[in-house]
């Protein structure tokens, strides 16, 4: 990795929910096309992070840099826009819709959105081109025989998949993947870690994976951050934190 | 045996609306033991969890706890006869505070005066919720939801206690504790029926194993012999790591 | 100072009738999750029938009072838990209010039925002492209550009281309170959850009791209007209590009471400003309070996290049929608009020709609630406002500017759809209920601080507008203008389809799936959210304008009353607010169901006129039946109607078409096997489909849509 600036600085995140302490100075970097884990016990501040970095939540303190410029004050659909993906620990996709709408809505969107008049005059209807695109990446996630189907007719395995899809439809620099392997089974957990690898070497998206999946986080991280109780206890090479004892006794217990 | 199981699902179907979730499911809970149901997901394991606590009524076949016949019957009827259920997911009141949404449950099982006990064995349980005993439960993470399902489920000592996915979004160091703690919760005579990804947290603490596989029962048996039997089906599950 | 202390204590009896009020709400709120406007009606059933047994009957007043408050109250709340809300406990907070809309249209004609439409003048007091004997406080000073004022204060405190004992130290009210979020979860916990909210509504609807008995003596006489008035100006104290808080909801509306005696004693009684404001200062009040009261703003509905197990919503019609039967669907509407043209233009005498248009131009309207609630998602009550802006723009327009009236509706769709624009942007910050809460307080704003203008309105006389000239054509004629109108609604009505089908539709059916989400792919809702309603109030504005023309004179009372707007959408929202069609056969419904219905009940009279020698006692029943009850009759079944909403949200004519199309496919099915229809799933028995797909999710596995080739495995 070059030293050129980071993808993404998250520098002394500080969060607070009713004077309880959320994250505290919370630091993070993401450099481009890596994959860098984050760890921690419950409450630890993961999804929080997440939504702060995302646009969700304002962040009390702290300054959020993306691609070299401040993101302090934009918001999530400004954010992903400028190439910040996510997908979400509880799925949230869209009801009603089978599953390429979900994509071409999405792609629909990366470009900021149609505009009221082509609507009127019925000339919004989807272009070949983004049809083309769409059904690529349902084929690159292997949901192809599952384009027509309504998201609510999905396994939760697919539903993932289908997360996953609509946020890569927004070709982003960056991704943020909250628990994506959390209800499902070993098979569906083996096989989305592996799509989240073909998608790495492909697009060269850098991605910030939560996770309490230690395997997989094992087998895709190079990186790790860990949190606790709102503070980074740890950070470093996979390995090295997975090793770390502080790690072991707050988080991974002596099992493991 | 002489004596009738806890819980039994005699060739129980059930679904949502036109959707078929259980086909003719049957098996059985004796008092004092624990049962494992594991499978992929899609293979009506939480609907099995559901059809027990009264929450989805079967479409044929019927639901006995302790002998009788409650199929049809209301879900806080069978929660009143000592069968509890920690439902998947984040299965807390999110407007009622961590303490509120305990003692909702404690007023029902242990009266006025043994409501504070059981908060205090609550909150030993989980200091975290101690913590916490005055925030709305929607505030928590999501693990933390999770442990207040269980506290209130753990507490109550049921006769019989349904735990869906129990470690499901819990960090490694406390789905161990949860499980030390289902130990003892069954060492002292309560029937386990537990809904489960993980094959080896179930096989640990179950006595027994019934395998769904696309709501049907694939194998009913002593979680020993699991072995050999289903090796096949498992294996797919068994490979990742 | 003193001279404001006067006027200050002179306003809390008034505060206290409004925290009466807001208090029953807050408890409804928080114990049933239903907000229910209809409490207004609740009341006003309790103090009609104590009128009716202390007046009509002279019972005693202790007897009286408990058979008003004590039995008729809770049996009121008893059944419409029974009958309704216990079929509505899992629905989201936007379905029960549609439905408490439907009860406020419904049940004040039902008590008009019972006990007859003639005016209940001077209702009669819950104490004994005349209001002359006035109570002085302190001694010598010039602080007055009387009897009346006393025991308002009294019986508010008394109430205040024993809400907060129950919900801050018993197990009732923990329970009350944890119903409302999951009553399955309430149900696990060995809890009966029907027995709880079906307390809950018996108690609420108790108060609703005692609130009507206590209040009616402020009215000359009973109408179920100004209960209803009343308790949309109570909203400004449940707003400051954040729905939630009993002790503030007190405060709020002790404080609102306070604040408008002091205005009212303060104001200049000649200023435009004053005469208009001292009405709107609940409204503007609650306005202000929805936008910027925090802690309101970002509240949201929490889920219930069991809902999983609830039947999923079927696929909508038009996602289940084959290309073919979409094709014939359509040329069906096209036939049947087409014999509708020929028949207004052949065949119609001009009373139902009259009838149609103003049917036709109501449809336009209503395609605005199809926009805003249909596909944004959000229940406006503000719909009628937009339309009386479109109609006082058009009138003006033409009137000073002297331009052409066609064009001059136009203008007045324009301007309608800035005025949505404008309001969309603070009030898009707020969700559901609240969102329905702004637009309510929009709407009566304007009602009293901008109708009342003259530059506005026109004052007392309303303002004409003349049937426009194109070209050759004069459309004074009905017969034109009727085509007009359906021109233009068959141009609102592509509009709004196209949309619907476009980007915007799709951001807002994604946005309507889940904002976050959409957000987070880029979506930006303020953008749609602003455009669903500035094209919703340039429909509504358009509508407006056509009306008005129709009419001759844009008159406000009339036909743009905010009331007219809650029946709408209930109308809309009951035949289904995602379909085109569905707009267009309520605007017609509206004007024609209570015609029809009054040929009908003419029916009986005529038989026992022509037919003198029927016995006594069919003659009897058979005078019941009045015409006059037409209207009436049809509100009730309006308001019932948006009952329904609760068991199909798609709306009626959605489940009718649905229900027509499986027929028509089971049949095409039938009499064609050979060939390869992409016939449904679920339209069969089920166990014919046993292999459906098995990776699906336990929690929500809706029937398979779709297995022609797409859906196998």
């Amino acid at each position: 990795m070059s030293e050129a600036q980071a993808l993404l600085e998250a520098e002394r995140i500080t969060k607070r929910f009713a004077g309880i302490s959320a994250l505290e100075e919370v630091t993070v970097e993401v450099h481009r096309g890596e994959l860098v884990g984050l760890i921690g016990p419950n409450g630890a501040g993961k999804t929080t992070l997440f939504d702060c970095l995302s646009g969700k939540l304002r962040p009390d303190e702290g300054d959020v840099r993306f691609d070299g410029r401040s993101l302090v004050g934009l918001p999530v659909h400004r954010r992903a826009r400028l190439g910040l993906a996510r997908t979400f620990q509880r799925i949230e996709l869209f009801s009603g819709m089978n599953v390429r709408d979900q994509l071409l809505v999405a792609e629909r969107a990366r470009h900021g959105g149609g505009s009221f008049l082509r609507d009127a005059v019925g000339l919004s209807r989807p272009t070949a081109d983004e049809i083309e695109r769409c059904d690529r990446m349902l084929d690159l996630l292997g949901l192809t025989p599952d384009a027509d189907r309504p998201i609510e007719s999905l396994s939760l395995g697919r539903g993932r998949l289908v997360e996953l899809g609509r946020a890569l439809m927004t070709e982003p620099k960056l991704l943020f993947l909250d628990e994506p392997s959390s209800g499902l089974d070993r098979r569906e957990t083996h096989d989305m870690g592996t799509v989240l690898q073909a998608v790495q070497e492909r697009s060269h998206t850098a991605i910030l994976l939560v996770e309490h999946d230690v395997p997989m986080v094992q087998r895709l991280a190079t990186r790790l951050y860990v949190l606790d109780a709102g503070h980074l206890i740890a950070s470093g090479p996979t390995r090295e934190v997975l090793d770390d004892p502080a790690v072991r006794a707050a988080y991974l217990g002596v099992g493991v | 045996m002489t004596t009738a199981p806890i819980l039994e699902l005699v060739d129980v179907s059930a679904g949502y609306g036109a959707f078929r979730a259980l086909f003719g499911v049957s098996f059985a809970v004796p008092a004092g033991t624990a049962v494992a149901i594991v499978g992929p997901n899609g293979a009506g394991k939480t609907t099995v969890a559901r059809v027990c606590s009264g929450l989805v009524q079967p479409t044929s076949g019927r639901v006995l706890v302790d002998g009788d016949d409650v199929t049809g019957a209301a879900t806080h009827q069978v929660a009143r006869r000592g069968v509890a259920h920690a439902p998947e997911g984040r299965s807390v009141f999110a407007t009622l505070s961590v303490e509120e949404n305990l003692t909702l449950s404690f007023r029902q099982a242990f009266g006025r005066t043994g409501t504070g006990d059981g908060l205090a064995r609550a909150y030993e349980l989980f200091p975290r919720l101690g913590e916490r005993r005055r925030q709305l439960a929607g505030s928590l993470s999501g693990g933390e939801q999770r442990m207040l399902t269980l506290a209130r489920v753990l507490v109550l000592e049921p006769r019989l206690l349904v735990a869906d996915e129990l470690s499901l979004g819990l960090a490694p160091i406390v789905t161990e504790d949860v499980y030390r703690t289902l130990g003892r919760v069954r060492a002292a005579g309560t029937a386990l029926l537990i809904v489960e990804q993980h094959l080896d947290h179930a096989l640990a603490i179950a006595d027994e194993v019934v395998v769904l596989d696309r709501g049907e029962v694939g194998f009913v048996g002593p979680a020993h012999e699991l072995g050999d039997r289903a090796a096949s089906f498992l294996s797919a599950h068994e490979e990742t790591v | 100072m003193i001279e404001i202390l006067e006027l200050a204590v002179r306003g809390v009896p008034t505060g206290c009738v409004f925290a009466l009020l807001a208090v029953g709400l807050v408890l409804t709120y928080k114990t049933s999750g239903v907000f229910n406007l209809a409490f207004g009606a609740q009341a006003y059933v309790s103090a009609v029938v104590f009128y009716e047994v202390r007046k009509e009957h002279e019972w005693p007043l202790l007897p009286a009072a408990l058979l008003a408050i004590v039995v008729i109250g809770p049996l009121l709340g008893l059944l419409l838990d029974r009958v309704l809300f216990r079929h509505l406990r899992t629905s989201g907070s936007v379905a029960k209010l549609v439905t408490s809309l439907g009860l406020l249209v419904a049940i004040p004609e039902l008590v008009r039925l019972a006990f007859g439409s003639e005016s209940k003048k001077n209702p009669p007091p819950l104490w004994y002492v005349e209001r002359t004997d006035q109570w002085l406080w302190p001694e010598g000073s010039r602080f007055v209550l009387d009897a009346g004022q006393v025991t308002t204060i009294l019986a508010t405190l008394v109430v205040v009281a024993g809400l907060g004992v129950l919900f801050r130290s018993t197990a009732l009210g923990l329970r009350m309170r944890a119903v409302v979020e999951s009553p399955r979860m309430v149900e696990l916990n060995g809890i009966n959850a029907e027995r709880v909210s079906m307390v809950s509504w018996m108690l609420s609807s108790f108060l609703a009791g005692l609130s009507g008995v206590l209040l009616a003596p402020l009215f000359a006489s009973l109408s179920p209007f100004d209960f209803f008035t009343l308790l949309v100006a109570a909203l400004a104290a449940t707003a400051f209590g954040r729905l939630s808080s009993i002790p503030l909801t007190l405060l709020g509306g002790i404080l609102l009471g306070v604040l408008q005696a002091i205005l009212a004693g303060k104001l200049p009684t000649d200023s435009i400003l004053a005469n208009g404001l001292r009405p709107a200062l609940p409204f503007v009040v609650l306005f202000a309070l929805l936008l910027f009261w925090p802690g309101l703003r970002s509240a949201r509905d929490a889920a219930d996290p069991l809902a999983g197990v609830d039947p999923p919503p079927p696929p909508a019609a038009a996602s289940i049929r084959t290309r073919f039967l979409t094709v014939g669907t359509r040329a069906f509407a096209v036939t049947v608009s087409a014999i509708g043209l020929l028949l207004g233009w052949f065949v119609l005498d001009s009373f139902w020709l009259g009838l149609v248009t103003s049917g036709v131009i109501l449809g336009v309207i209503m395609l605005s609630i199809t926009v805003i609630t249909g596909m944004g998602g959000m229940i406006s009550l503000c719909q009628a406002t937009f339309a009386a802006i479109g109609a006082f723009t058009t009138a003006r327009v033409v009137d000073s500017l002297g331009m052409s009236v066609i064009v001059a509706i136009f203008v007045g769709a324009v301007v309608a759809a800035a005025v949505g624009g404008l309001l969309a942007l603070p009030v898009l910050r707020l969700e559901g209920v609240y969102l329905a809460l702004a637009t309510l307080a929009f709407a009566l704003m304007f009602q009293s601080v901008m109708v009342p203008l003259d530059w506005v309105s026109g004052g007392t006389t309303p303002l004409r507008v003349p049937r426009p000239v194109i070209g050759p054509v004069d459309l004074a004629e009905n017969r034109a203008f009727f085509v007009l109108a359906a021109a233009l609604l068959a141009l609102a009505g592509a509009l709004v389809y196209v949309v619907k089908r476009g980007t915007t539709g799709r951001f807002l059916d994604a946005l309507r799936g889940s904002e976050y989400a959409a957000a987070s792919v880029g979506i930006s809702a303020t953008r749609a959210k602003v455009i669903a309603f500035s094209l919703s109030a340039g429909i509504a504005g358009l509508g407006g304008g056509l009306l008005a023309c129709f009419y001759g004179a844009a008159n406000y009372d009339q036909s743009f009353n905010f009331f007219y707007g809650l029946v709408w959408v209930v109308l809309v929202v009951t035949a289904g607010a995602r379909s085109v069609q569905a707009a267009v056969i309520s605007g017609l419904g509206f004007f024609l169901i209570p015609e029809f219905l009054q040929r009908l009940f003419e029916i009986p009279g005529r038989y026992v006129a022509d037919h003198p020698d029927l016995p006594a006692a069919v003659e009897a029943v058979l005078r019941t039946i009045k015409p006059e009850y037409s209207l009436g009759v049809a509100f009730i079944l309006f308001g019932f109607g948006a009952l329904t909403y609760a068991k199909h949200p798609e709306g009626i004519i959605e489940v009718q078409t649905r229900a027509a199309l499986r027929k028509v496919m089971g049949a095409l099915d039938r009499t064609d096997r050979s060939q390869p229809t992409p016939a449904t799933d679920d339209a069969r028995p089920p166990d014919e489909d046993p292999a459906a797909p098995a990776t699906d999710d336990d929690a929500r596995r809706p029937a398979p849509v779709r297995t022609g080739g797409a859906g196998v495995p």
